[in-house]
């Protein structure tokens, strides 16, 4: 195998890594490369911290097999390469009636980066974690190829989904695509006023996706303003959608500077009439929204930024309110705040999901930022809620046993399977993850 | 219409990505190459996208006895029938450097086996009076540079025999496009330094298809290279052979 040195960062780009990475091209080159070395392996670095960093070592890029290996159109099951990516997934089964079972808000995410992070998404509260549909996936070890199943080996299966590709590259999984109604989505938005009316609204809501959108910018009586999104997929034509855009180059600093975000988010909160409006979408452009632009994360400049995401049970929701409190209050926020409820649904030991409110958003890379991340990382603990692993690059050691409770376990099964620690990642070794408590 | 078309070298970056493109039309495929593992996953994988069918053959430019069975199929086949050839191999020039009987091989892979397989279903084409032959050459045939010239001395026979293929079957409507992909990210590049305006394999499949469409002579893809190589063709030998580029 050819192993090429790069420099390379996650999708926030504040970390960095150098390393040498092989890109399979087919099935015998991956056995090949990991006969060769054992390494971590990426899918199309869509994490924005460093679980998808090896500095100073080697990792493989799992980006071109991906390849669809069968499909039962009676079942709707499918077998597919790890490095498909869930839009292009999405491409070629929603004309056919056919929808991912979950889907992250990026269609460039592969499956692989999907189980190994056992990805939610806006149906969530319904349909639970991506990892709880896989049936089996199929991992690439160094002397063969290994099936596992929740049937044949549990243990691995829970190590594998959410594992942060600690047990080794995951080769292919079968899953099975749920059925819809048609290709386009049917959208209700309504304005929400305040914090105090968002959650009952998230709670009470019965579409099968949900989202709310919040301005992470406005406090006082208007804290915790926004919309809220339902939607159901629906028959009927709806015009190609616009060719994507790109940011070819870094933004300067002032791109994202408070006063242009606050005016940004008030007018995009205007955009929808008081009165509420339906509309009628593309699949892509409901689940990908931000996929249009390519290379946004150019936007926040050459010192990236941050996606701060956390999870707390329901009856934190007043934590979770005093968190949106200092965010809103700090001036450092961006654009782009996402509150969802989520069910319990979780497929792995180290799966991001609980029953509770989810809140995601973006800082710009600066100190002040980082210091308030910390401060909201404390908030999670004390409100028996966690960090998600596929956002985080500032997280401390500390924060993460009482935040997953199952990691003793999930180290037990990894340390089986791995027992050299040649999967690690920078953001294993950051977080001490696999050193034994 | 339906259209059967012959990919050579189908296991190729770039054939995978038209292939893909040809089963999201519903054509039938005939993935040749000698990979069979994974020409199978690749069939399997165009089924699922849309080709109407797509099976895996044996090929391999050195040994012309695997052109026989794909020239009889093509010969029974109802409707159309293309070819795309992807088939190339560009060992390090300074390990033929030190090997000089690896020419051999360079040749056969990227002219004179393609070549021998194009002349031998030529007939085929002209009885059938339709269809598309699309040879994948490369820039580097345009001019001989230190870094690959035995590679590109083979891609410049193939651009040369090509255009004197569609010389020869335009007459009973047969159309040949060549190729001429500047750098893509592929096996073929993969651990290269800096190489300029590399192109993702799907942006120049895509290019390839419109080419076909259009019943295009020439194509450089992506089109940047075709002002690039116009300069580089420009330079008088005298200065060229100073140069490194
Ligand atoms: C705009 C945007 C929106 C997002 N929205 C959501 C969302 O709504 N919900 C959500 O859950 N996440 C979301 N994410 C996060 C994203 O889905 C995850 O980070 C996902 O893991 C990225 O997939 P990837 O293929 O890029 O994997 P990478 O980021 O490259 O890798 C992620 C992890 O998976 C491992 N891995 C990747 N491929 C394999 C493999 N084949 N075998 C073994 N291990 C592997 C890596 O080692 C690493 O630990 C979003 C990200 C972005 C940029
Ligand atoms: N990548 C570039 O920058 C670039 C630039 C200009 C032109 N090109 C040309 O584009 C074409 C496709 O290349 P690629 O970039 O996609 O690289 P690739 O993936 O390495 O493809 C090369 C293909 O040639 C096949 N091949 C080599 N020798 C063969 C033989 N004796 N018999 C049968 N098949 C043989 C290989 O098949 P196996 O599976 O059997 O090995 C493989 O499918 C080549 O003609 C190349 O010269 C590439």
């Amino acid at each position: 195998m050819r192993w090429k040195k790069v420099e390379y960062t996650g999708w926030g780009r504040v970390h960095q890594a150098n390393g040498e990475l092989a890109r399979p091209e087919r099935v015998s080159d991956i056995l090949l490369a990991t006969k060769d070395e054992a390494a971590p392996a990426l899918g199309m670095r869509r994490s924005y911290g460093d679980a998808c960093l090896n500095d100073g070592g080697k990792a493989i890029d799992m980006s071109r097999l991906d390849r669809l290996l069968s499909f039962d159109e009676d079942t709707g099951l499918v077998h597919v390469e790890a490095g498909l990516q869930f839009g292009q997934l999405l491409k070629i089964f929603a004309p056919l009636g056919w929808l991912p079972p979950v889907m992250p808000g990026t269609g460039f995410a592969t499956i692989g980066g999907g189980i190994a992070m056992d990805v939610h998404g806006k149906n969530h509260h319904g349909a639970g974690s991506f990892g709880e549909h896989v049936t089996e996936l199929t991992l690439a070890t160094p002397d063969q190829r290994k099936v596992v199943s929740p049937e044949n080996d549990a243990e691995l299966f829970k190590a594998t989904v959410g594992g942060l590709g600690q047990t080794g590259p995951i080769l292919s999984a079968k899953f099975r695509l749920l059925k819809a109604k048609g290709d386009v989505m049917v959208v209700t938005e309504r304005r929400v006023k305040t914090w105090e009316d968002f959650l009952p609204l998230l709670d009470a809501s019965e579409a099968t996706y949900t989202v709310g959108w919040i301005d992470a910018t406005a406090w006082g009586d208007k804290l915790g303003r926004g919309i809220l999104e339902e939607a159901e997929t629906g028959g009927g034509l709806v015009r190609a959608a616009k060719r994507s855009k790109s940011v070819p180059v870094n933004a300067p600093g002032f791109a994202l500077s408070p006063w242009v975000v606050r005016a940004f988010n008030a007018a995009y909160w205007r955009k929808v009439p008081s009165a509420g409006r339906t509309v009628v979408k593309p699949v892509d452009d409901f689940f990908f929204p931000l996929d249009k632009i390519h290379n946004w994360n150019r936007l926040y400049g050459k010192q990236g930024f941050h996606q701060f995401q956390c999870v707390v049970p329901v009856n934190a929701a007043d934590q979770l309110r005093d968190m949106v409190d200092k965010i809103a209050r700090s001036g450092l926020a961006s654009p782009l705040a996402v509150l969802k409820r989520m069910g319990p649904g979780r497929a792995g030991y180290l799966s991001f999901p609980m029953e509770g409110y989810t809140l995601a958003l973006d800082f710009r890379n600066t100190p002040q930022a980082e210091t308030l991340m910390r401060k909201l990382e404390d908030m999670t603990l004390a409100a028996s809620g966690r960090i998600y692993f596929a956002k985080d690059s500032v997280a401390r050691p500390k924060s993460i046993p009482a935040m997953y409770p199952d990691l003793p376990k999930w180290q037990e099964t990894v340390a089986k399977a791995d027992p050299d620690g040649t999967y690690a990642t920078d953001l294993v070794r950051r977080l001490k993850l696999r050193d034994l408590t | 219409m339906s259209q059967t078309w012959i990919i050579l070298g189908a296991t190729s970056t770039i054939a995978r990505a038209f292939a893909r493109l040809l089963a999201a039309r519903g054509h039938s495929l005939v993935l040749a190459g000698r990979d069979q593992n994974e020409l199978q996953i690749i069939a399997e994988d165009c089924k699922i996208r849309g080709a109407e069918q797509a099976e895996a053959v044996p090929f391999d430019a050195r040994d012309a006895k695997t052109f026989d069975p794909i020239l009889a199929q093509a010969e029974q086949c109802a409707g159309d029938v293309c070819v795309a050839v992807f088939v190339g191999s560009m060992p390090p020039q300074d390990e033929i450097d030190q090997d000089p009987s690896l020419i051999d091989g360079t040749v056969t892979d990227s002219f004179t086996g393609p070549a021998q397989f194009l002349t031998a279903i030529a007939p085929v084409l002209e009885q059938k009076g339709k269809g598309t032959v699309i040879g994948v050459g490369s820039v580097a045939g345009d001019r001989g540079r230190l870094g690959n010239y035995v590679y590109g001395a083979a891609k410049a026979g193939f651009h040369t025999y090509l255009s004197g293929l569609r010389n020869r079957l335009g007459r009973s409507g047969v159309h040949v496009v060549t190729v001429k992909p500047g750098t893509v990210d592929t096996a073929m590049t993969w651990g290269m330094d800096k190489l300029p305006f590399l192109a993702q394999p799907e942006k120049v499949a895509g290019d390839i298809l419109k080419a076909a469409d259009k019943k295009k002579d020439t194509l450089y893809t992506p089109f940047i290279w075709w002002p690039v190589m116009t300069v580089i063709r420009s330079i008088p030998e005298h200065v060229f052979k100073k140069l490194k580029i």
